[in-house]
């Protein structure tokens, strides 16, 4: 031991001399640098190469290719899915947080995992397992067929794709957001008379508000930009069942590059904002932890 | 009162229609059709099930589907320590904001990805055009796919590395370097060890994302058959067992780490 200890103890003389006469700048300078040339070439140029397409033809063709009627029907079928799968969602995830962050049972960490699960399955297989169900060849195809209802390779196929995609993302954010808030200022409000809906409505809910807006935030994005499931069910039929995300691909594998691009960066503005929206979020979430 | 009664841990409502709901929810919109894929797929018999999932062109888009997602993830889990790494400890100009694109394609429509990555790798893009000067062709190649998978998986690794990075203490590097560590060894022996398990579910998360991933794959892969046809085209069963599988390891993984932190703090 006596031995071991003046040769630590000059060795960390030796280095902490060595630290401060040769500081190496140019370690920190060049990690900063390959990271910023890995983020350029897989971040930035896409997203500048996004409205350079777009704007190649002009602002007054870009204008018109957002104004065209199928442009325009595919934004509005667009907006209808996410009106409703996320207000949908939402319900649920509240509902799913509630009864796993504040009540102990059995099953509670597989209930856990199989609300993950719709983020595991390859959109494809999201909308190919619709197509199962509702399908001519499928479980109810027949008995929709002679009802006259429609799902597949109708709006509510993709609503239903569009549901299955999204579903985990508001009951993910407020999971663990309301498992470590705890119980107490519940069951005191429990105890003071409030009943169940009042509980929530005044007391959780405020508690977990921008924690909801993340999740809310997210699921939109994805519901307005969901391609593989909505593919799969759409039947990319003109004006009728076209998301934004399929009017896109439509018209890129026409060649009409300009205008693909075009409608794609309606897509990248709503991602920004999104990313915006998060920002602020996360902002407001750390002052009010911090406080 | 009775649900009182029957569950001591806890005086607040709500439990019955909260967790009725949620099942009844889950079981609708996840449960039932999934369950029909597989029960569909069992009414197929054994030998036309192994046929279908062992085709040489199935096996063909297998092989490119895992090992383009297992090399992206590996990508990804080596540059996305080095970017978390870059964002917590240094400070530079527009932190902040490349802090905050990160997230990019989390939020970003695949299919916007799919075709924004084809328009600048194809061979008279902004990339795409010197890359072919050198020979290397980008769009429509295995390598495409690869690019691709890497740009969506890429948040994952720098997102689970991040906190745990934030939470060290630089004490422990400090520590070792004034028993006289290089900044190769501190780095090896300690801030490594620390972070592995955050790197390895990053890694796992983004391998799990880019064996399903097809939106942005079927731009800049063309898909064309027995050379870059991802495999969700082709065989869903198999792939949900994958999916399955490795939703399993990440739970075990995050269920490793937690525990591992609670010694720590313990």
């Amino acid at each position: 031991m006596a031995a071991v200890l003046p040769t630590a103890g000059r060795l960390a003389h030796g280095v902490a001399i060595r630290a401060r006469k040769r500081p190496v700048p140019w370690v920190p300078l060049l990690l900063i640098a390959i990271a910023l040339i890995y983020l350029a070439l897989f971040l930035f140029v896409p997203l500048a190469a996004v409205f350079a397409e777009a704007f190649k033809k002009g602002a007054t063709y870009y204008f018109d290719a957002i104004r065209e009627p199928d442009a325009w029907s595919a934004i509005r079928l667009t907006l209808i899915a996410a009106a409703i799968a996320v207000p949908l969602n939402l319900v649920f995830g509240v509902a799913a947080a509630w009864a796993i962050a504040k009540f102990d049972f059995r099953g509670k960490s597989l209930l856990i995992t199989l609300i993950d699960l719709p983020f595991s399955v390859s959109p494809v297989i999201s909308g190919l397992i619709y197509v199962l169900i509702f399908g001519l060849q499928g479980w109810l195809g027949p008995w929709l067929q002679e009802h006259d209802v429609r799902v597949i390779f109708a709006v509510p196929g993709i609503v239903l794709a569009t549901i299955f995609v999204t579903f985990p993302f508001v009951a993910r954010e407020l999971i663990p957001l309301m498992q470590a808030q705890g119980r107490e200022e519940e069951e005191a409000a429990a105890v003071l008379g409030a009943n169940g809906w009042q509980t929530l409505w005044h007391v959780t809910l405020p508690n977990v508000k921008w924690g909801i807006l993340y999740g809310v935030i997210l699921c939109n994005a994805r519901a307005m930009g969901e391609f593989g499931a909505v593919s799969v069910v759409s039947g990319h039929i003109r004006g009728l069942t076209n998301t934004l995300p399929l009017h896109v691909e439509i018209l890129y594998n026409e060649y009409n590059f300009a205008a693909a691009f075009a409608c794609a960066s309606l897509l990248v503005l709503l991602a920004l904002v999104t990313l915006a929206i998060k920002v602020f979020v996360e902002a407001r979430q750390r002052k009010e932890f911090s406080k | 009162m009775r649900a009182v009664l029957n569950r001591p841990h806890s005086v607040l409502p709500g439990f019955n229609l909260a967790l009725g709901y949620t099942l009844f929810y889950l079981g609708l919109i996840v449960l039932i059709p999934l369950s029909a894929a597989f029960i569909k797929t069992a009414s197929l018999n054994w030998d036309s099930f192994w046929t279908t999932v062992s085709a040489p062109r199935v096996v063909a888009s297998y092989q490119l589907t895992f090992g383009t997602s297992l090399l992206a993830a590996l990508i990804n889990a080596v540059f996305g320590l080095l970017v978390a790494w870059v964002l917590v400890r240094y400070r530079f100009p527009f932190k902040r904001l490349i802090d905050a694109l990160v997230d990019l394609p989390f939020a970003l429509p695949t299919a916007v990805a799919g075709i924004a990555l084809t328009a600048i790798y194809s061979a008279n893009g902004w990339l795409g055009k010197p890359l072919a000067a050198l020979g290397i062709k980008v769009a429509f190649t295995p390598l495409g796919v690869l690019v691709a998978l890497t740009f969506i998986g890429l948040p994952f690794v720098v997102r689970t590395v991040q906190p745990v990075l934030e939470d060290m203490e630089t004490e422990l590097e400090e520590a070792a370097h004034s028993l006289g560590a290089s900044r190769w060894q501190s780095f090896w022996r300690v801030t490594l060890p620390t972070v592995l398990p955050a790197v390895v579910t990053g890694f796992t998360l983004a391998f799990a994302r880019a064996l399903g991933e097809y939106g942005s794959v079927i731009f800049i892969a063309g898909n064309m058959p027995m050379v870059s046809e991802i495999t969700p085209t082709a065989v869903a069963v198999v792939m949900l067992v994958a999916a399955f599988g490795l939703l399993l390891v990440i739970n075990a993984l995050q269920w490793w780490i937690r525990r591992r932190r609670g010694e720590e703090n313990a």
